[in-house]
């Protein structure tokens, strides 16, 4: 039995992540919506959803004590952040005229660039919609997903790490960027498997078969 | 290769059942909104918008059921329109699992309302929903258009392309443009209409309104530039899949998830 903590810190729509996790984990997996910080140290797998503005997100946490707790999780367990969980993991956004993260992949969540290219359009920004997610090198999380296909993405900022070497996917628009890292037992991905259909699925399926080491 | 052209099937939801008409072969029960959600969803819709139709007040929680009900099965992106008028309408919606909101006659009453909304739940939740209505006359040498409530039926004086532009500057992540000249007419999507909307903003803009055959879908993000194309009865009578829809765009060069 898996038990699965959904970090709940007020940020966003939880109930499809929870579904999408009862959904393929089946009978063998329990799936908890919380804050508990001893709920969350207690799962076997931590998911950290978001959405919204990153200030909010990184007051959130720090009210609800759940910073360190994310940390701790970071250093010990599969972890999997979505969206604005993925982005609060960096050390620092462009968002909110700035914002200190938690710091726990170096590096900084920017914004698309808006300007109007030479042919006159622009980039709609937010990036939203369903984009290729291009896999830099195999790995158990990728299991039974097609290389370059395609995840729901829906986001105004993105991660840009200061190692490459975490970059797990990266997507175009129109350049390339990182839409998914991993480093030891943390896994995040800037778009949303949950509603991202059977490949979101099969990729939520993988990080609960994942034991944080392979 | 990038970011696919969406095809978001739109379903009328009154008192907790789907209306207009929805027939599919093989289907049980074709007013049940959860089971024409899962139908889109096989079919490769890349999200699904419901529009509460619901006349009163107090039967609003039925559309809070279907939201939770279709959430719980089908893991594609929902939106919900229709009576949204608090930042509690707005967390009640999310809270069932929708991920966004269309938000259209508040918006016309308080402009405000849009900044809340985003500053409160992001913009990406945010659509702000435009129905306009062509006010330019014959001889006019370049087309207006304007924001028409009530269905349709009244005017407010305000120009679409600039309320476009306010409501972004408000904090709309997206927003659905409905030409209530061609809404109902089969007659396809008012494309100058559309690329006067999508040229005028930096968010994606979803067409809607008067989509009577494929082709209408392509020439919607081909001549109208829209980022998504919204359409109801083309799909509810099978007349046409999402499947068949996304091949015929394909075929044309444009990029959707197949």
């Amino acid at each position: 039995m898996r038990h699965v903590a959904v970090i709940d810190y007020g940020m966003g729509n939880l109930r499809s992540v929870s579904k999408a996790l009862e959904t393929v984990g089946g009978d063998d997996v329990s799936v908890k919506v919380t804050a508990d910080p001893e709920k969350i140290l207690a799962a076997s797998h931590v998911v950290f959803p978001g959405v919204g503005a990153i200030r909010d997100c990184i007051t959130e946490l720090k009210r609800l004590q759940l910073d360190h707790v994310i940390r701790e999780v970071a250093n010990s367990k599969p972890l999997l952040g979505i969206c604005l969980g993925m982005q609060a993991l960096l050390s620092h956004s462009e968002e909110n005229e700035g914002q200190d993260a938690l710091n726990i992949i170096a590096g900084n969540v920017r914004h698309f660039d808006i300007k109007p290219a030479d042919n006159g359009k622009h980039l709609k920004v937010p990036h939203m919609g369903w984009n290729e997610v291009h896999q830099t090198s195999p790995h158990t999380l990728w299991k039974d997903i097609e290389q370059d296909s395609r995840f729901y993405f829906v986001h105004s900022y993105f991660v840009d790490p200061a190692d490459d070497a975490v970059t797990a996917a990266t997507t175009a628009y129109p350049d390339n960027f990182t839409s998914a890292i991993l480093k030891d037992n943390v896994f995040a991905v800037q778009f949303h498997p949950e509603k991202s259909q059977h490949v979101g699925l099969q990729l939520l399926k993988n990080f609960l078969n994942w034991d944080g080491q392979s | 290769m990038g970011l696919a052209k969406r095809i978001i099937p739109c379903l009328d939801v009154d008192d907790g059942r789907v209306v207009k008409g929805v027939q599919f072969v093989n289907i049980r029960d074709a007013g049940d909104p959860v089971e024409v959600a899962k139908r889109y969803d096989q079919q490769g819709a890349d999200e699904i918008t419901f529009l509460d139709i619901t006349a009163t007040h107090h039967d609003r929680d039925t559309i809070i059921h279907v939201v939770e009900a279709v959430a719980s099965q089908v893991f594609i992106p929902l939106t919900v329109g229709g009576g949204i008028r608090s930042l509690e309408d707005i967390r009640r919606m999310l809270n069932a699992g929708a991920d966004k909101v269309g938000i259209n006659s508040a918006a016309v009453a308080r402009p405000e309302f849009v900044y809340e909304a985003a500053q409160k739940f992001g913009s990406q939740c945010i659509v702000v929903a435009i129905d306009a209505k062509r006010v330019s006359t014959e001889d006019e040498a370049t087309p207006r258009w304007e924001i028409f409530t009530h269905g349709g039926r009244k005017g407010t004086g305000i120009d679409a392309i600039e309320w476009a532009k306010k409501m972004v500057d408000l904090g709309a992540g997206e927003l659905l443009l409905t030409s209530m000249d061609r809404d109902g007419t089969k007659s396809g999507f008012d494309l100058e209409l559309t690329r006067a909307v999508s040229d005028a903003v930096s968010v994606p803009v979803i067409a809607s309104g008067g989509v009577g055959n494929l082709q209408d879908l392509t020439d919607g993000v081909k001549l109208g530039r829209a980022d998504a194309v919204l359409a109801a009865s083309i799909f509810h009578f099978g007349e046409h899949t999402v499947q068949e829809a996304k091949q015929q765009m394909a075929s044309q060069g444009i990029e959707v998830r197949l």
